[in-house]
């Protein structure tokens, strides 16, 4: 099952790549990753989406709990939680098809950022499954570049994941 | 990302003047201030100005081994032996990547270790330069954590870090990095080294669930078929007594891990031998059939468990552990207990001292006729027709001329197997050898580091005469330092583990298991100036084994050749239950 873990990391060198190296060294799997400073400058806050059985995700989030730079770690999917990732999408974007890629984007909220008389570059943000739908829903228009930052997210309520 | 790091100085003495210390110095003298006696190290390029310093003064004892590799094996085994950080000191590239066998060693054991790697100049890093290697890449995974120096003045705290995260919680080894320019001896910083360190990342749970201790106690007073069952966590977390309390209040059979023998001693009617792979009959079958389990400082690893599916199937098991991620890793626990095992084992001691109920003694009757009736099996029986010296012989008489006490420091196959089967131990820490990596070339160096520590005590490294020659450039050293370590080589000619193992599976086809054009130990030893004496018949054993041991000062190198066909028994069926077991080449459960 598809999770997305939270984790508030000392913002020291190294930190970072002790955790992505502790996926890699136990076959746990990265759907994607996202990570910056916080409000606090010593503190950085990543979101992690990865799939696995129950006993997997048990032993992730213990695994990070031990990593030394490790604050805090929270799955977020447990409870009511607020999901979004931010895409970029460029597409040929001529003739016929500029109106119907303009509707398109209209219909799933997205923004055109940047406009050539061939290309569209469209700004998107949802959850991962809104984008997916997107992508699907362009359909026979010709895609360039995807960049997708992967999730971030956040509880739902009076829940938070601070010091 | 930024470094952000804050020395701690809440202890600081604002009155007193503050000392000004090179980056060299303070590495030293934040030893000196942790009270580490000795440092074992290679020297070199990236660590010249540490080497400086450490001549300078003499406090700190240096210790230099023949490869680097040795010196993280000996800090360990001091580690082993003490429940102390053992510490390491290796210049940069070739002489950090030399230490990284002995620091997955350490982690995969749980050893607390500090080991400081020199590095190139700072500006250098990243840059290819001669005797650089990324070393907080390479040891990453197999350390409990790693950090480098950034500004001369941090060096101070993060000894104490290193030290801090190294002893507590799960221990472990911990590398420090430092770049050659951090320790220039002309430039100069106040000295202070922290008395006490607070990580909020880092905050290991000490005290167990008192909920979850009184589930525990509960289950274990219902139990009809109970068993203890200890691991290396008792030996570091010094629960040896708490065990051993507990087991003797409620009549427990024990049984103990390759880590964890000498937890409870090897002599007493309520042990039942090594349990898993190579554990003992009785062991294992009383495992297979116990209703309740408590594992203690273990974490029901693959050479235990056997097949997880088929594992203990009637038994509600109770887990203590310092770490969290083991438990229910690979076995699921019912009653879990995340703490430090001896004030765990404490807590369940008082609140059963204050319980009116009592253990169903008719029941734990029944349970150890039982258990008697399994140890008519085997009993650690083996052939003793043949001429040839037998393996688990040499063990047994080892065991009764040092009575059970001595420090045994062990390689890896066969032969750790045997010491780990017929020597007695009846003390916690006595039992030194790479459980969970299986690092063969440990035994000698792990014997120095205790010898060297225990001056007064026997120090015996059994070994083979593989494994013996993954470091024997160490008897050097030995003669250096004069340890007068005792070496049992378990001599058969073979790589006799590789050996049994094509035996049961590649119908004896010997790839590559053969050892020819072995060097005369005897004269081997002679030649670095120690006494050798070769074994070749039963007869010859115990006169050799009474010189040896009369030679109190002297290494003694005694190359023992042993019965080349001999095999490890009990042994696990793979794929099978615990109790599923070859008793010997012909027998099987």
């Amino acid at each position: 099952m598809r999770h997305i873990i939270s984790v508030l990391l000392e913002n020291e060198s190294g930190a970072l790549a002790r955790l992505v190296g502790l996926f890699a060294q136990r076959g746990y799997n990265i759907d994607s990753l996202n990570v910056a400073a916080t409000e606090d400058p010593t503190l950085s806050r990543l979101t992690l989406v990865t799939h696995g059985n129950d006993q997997v995700i048990e032993q992730i989030s213990k695994q990070l709990h031990k990593l030394i730079e490790v604050v805090k770690v929270s799955d977020i999917s447990e409870a009511a939680h607020i999901e979004r990732e931010l895409m970029l999408v460029k597409v040929k974007a001529g003739g016929n098809q500029r109106e119907e890629v303009k509707r398109c984007a209209d219909i799933f909220r997205g923004q055109i950022i940047d406009v050539t008389p061939a290309t569209y570059t469209i700004q998107l943000v949802g959850t991962s499954d809104k984008l997916d739908a997107f992508i699907q829903a362009l359909g026979t228009t010709p895609i360039m570049e995807v960049v997708r930052s992967g999730a971030s997210g956040i509880a739902r309520g009076e829940k938070t994941l601070a010091l | 990302m930024t470094s952000q790091i804050q020395p701690d100085d809440k202890s600081a003495d604002s009155t007193r003047a503050t000392e000004m210390l090179s980056g060299a110095a303070m590495v030293i003298r934040a030893l000196a201030d942790e009270g580490v006696e000795y440092l074992y190290g290679y020297p070199g390029g990236a660590v010249l100005h540490i080497y400086d310093a450490l001549f300078q003064q003499n406090k700190v004892k240096h210790v230099l081994v023949r490869h680097e590799q040795a010196a993280t094996h000996m800090a360990d085994a001091y580690a082993r032996a003490s429940g102390k950080a053992g510490v390491v000191l290796v210049t940069s590239g070739p002489g950090a990547t030399n230490a990284v066998t002995g620091i997955a060693t350490a982690y995969m054991d749980s050893i607390p270790m500090v080991v400081l790697t020199g590095q190139v100049m700072s500006h250098l890093i990243g840059g290819d330069a001669f005797q650089e290697t990324d070393m907080l890449g390479i040891s990453r995974p197999i350390c409990k954590h790693n950090m480098s120096v950034r500004r001369p003045e941090d060096i101070p705290y993060l000894i104490k870090k290193a030290f801090h995260i190294a002893q507590t919680g799960r221990p472990g080894p911990v590398v420090l990095d430092i770049p050659k320019d951090m320790t220039m001896p002309n430039q100069q910083f106040p000295y202070h080294y922290p008395a006490e360190i607070n990580l909020r990342s880092y905050q290991p749970k000490q005290q167990g669930h008192s909920g979850q201790i009184k589930k525990a106690v509960a289950a274990l007073l219902a139990a009809k078929k109970p068993v203890l069952y200890a691991g290396g966590g008792v030996i570091m977390g010094g629960a040896s007594n708490e065990l051993t309390e507990l087991a003797q209040l409620l009549n427990l059979p024990v049984t103990n891990t390759l880590m964890g023998l000498g937890a409870y001693p090897a002599d007493d009617k309520q042990f039942i031998g090594m349990l898993g792979m190579h554990g003992s009959y009785e062991a294992n079958q009383t495992m297979h059939h116990a209703d309740v389990i408590v594992a203690v400082g273990a974490r029901f690893d693959d050479r235990v468990t056997n097949n997880t599916k088929k594992f203990c199937p009637d038994a509600t098991i109770i887990h203590i552990d310092i770490d969290p991620a083991s438990i229910s890793k690979t076995v699921n626990a019912h009653i879990p207990i995340v703490g430090l095992v001896q004030p765990v084992l404490s807590n369940m001691l008082a609140l059963l001292k204050q319980k009116k109920k009592k253990s169903d003694s008719a029941a734990l009757e029944a349970w150890w006729q039982q258990i008697a009736q399994w140890r008519s099996v085997h009993g650690g029986r083996y052939d003793t027709s043949a001429p040839l010296l037998k393996p688990q012989y040499v063990i047994e008489q080892v065991s009764k001329i040092t009575k059970g006490e001595a420090y045994v420091c062990s390689d890896v196959g066969q032969h750790q197997m045997f010491a780990a089967q017929y020597y007695k131990f009846n003390k916690p820490n006595r039992w030194i050898n790479s459980g969970g990596l299986g690092t063969m070339g440990f035994g000698l160096p792990a014997a120095m580091g205790v010898k060297l520590n225990y001056p007064d005590a026997d120090v015996v490294c059994v070994t083979g005469e593989g494994s013996i020659q993954m470091n024997i450039q160490e008897l050097s050293t030995c003669k250096q330092y004069g340890l007068g370590v005792k070496i049992i080589n378990l001599n058969n000619g073979y790589l006799g583990m590789v050996k049994q193992w094509q035996d049961m599976n590649y119908e004896s086809r010997y790839a590559s298991s053969y050892m020819d054009s072995l060097p005369d130990f005897v004269k081997l030893a002679e030649a670095y100036g120690h006494v050798g004496i070769r074994v070749t018949t039963p007869e010859e054993l115990q006169p050799a084994l009474e010189r040896a041991f009369a030679l109190k000062d002297q290494l003694v190198f005694l190359d023992i050749h042993i019965d080349p066909k001999e095999h490890v028994y009990p042994m696990q069926v793979p794929g099978g239950a615990m109790n599923d077991m070859f008793l010997s080449k012909t027998e099987r459960t």
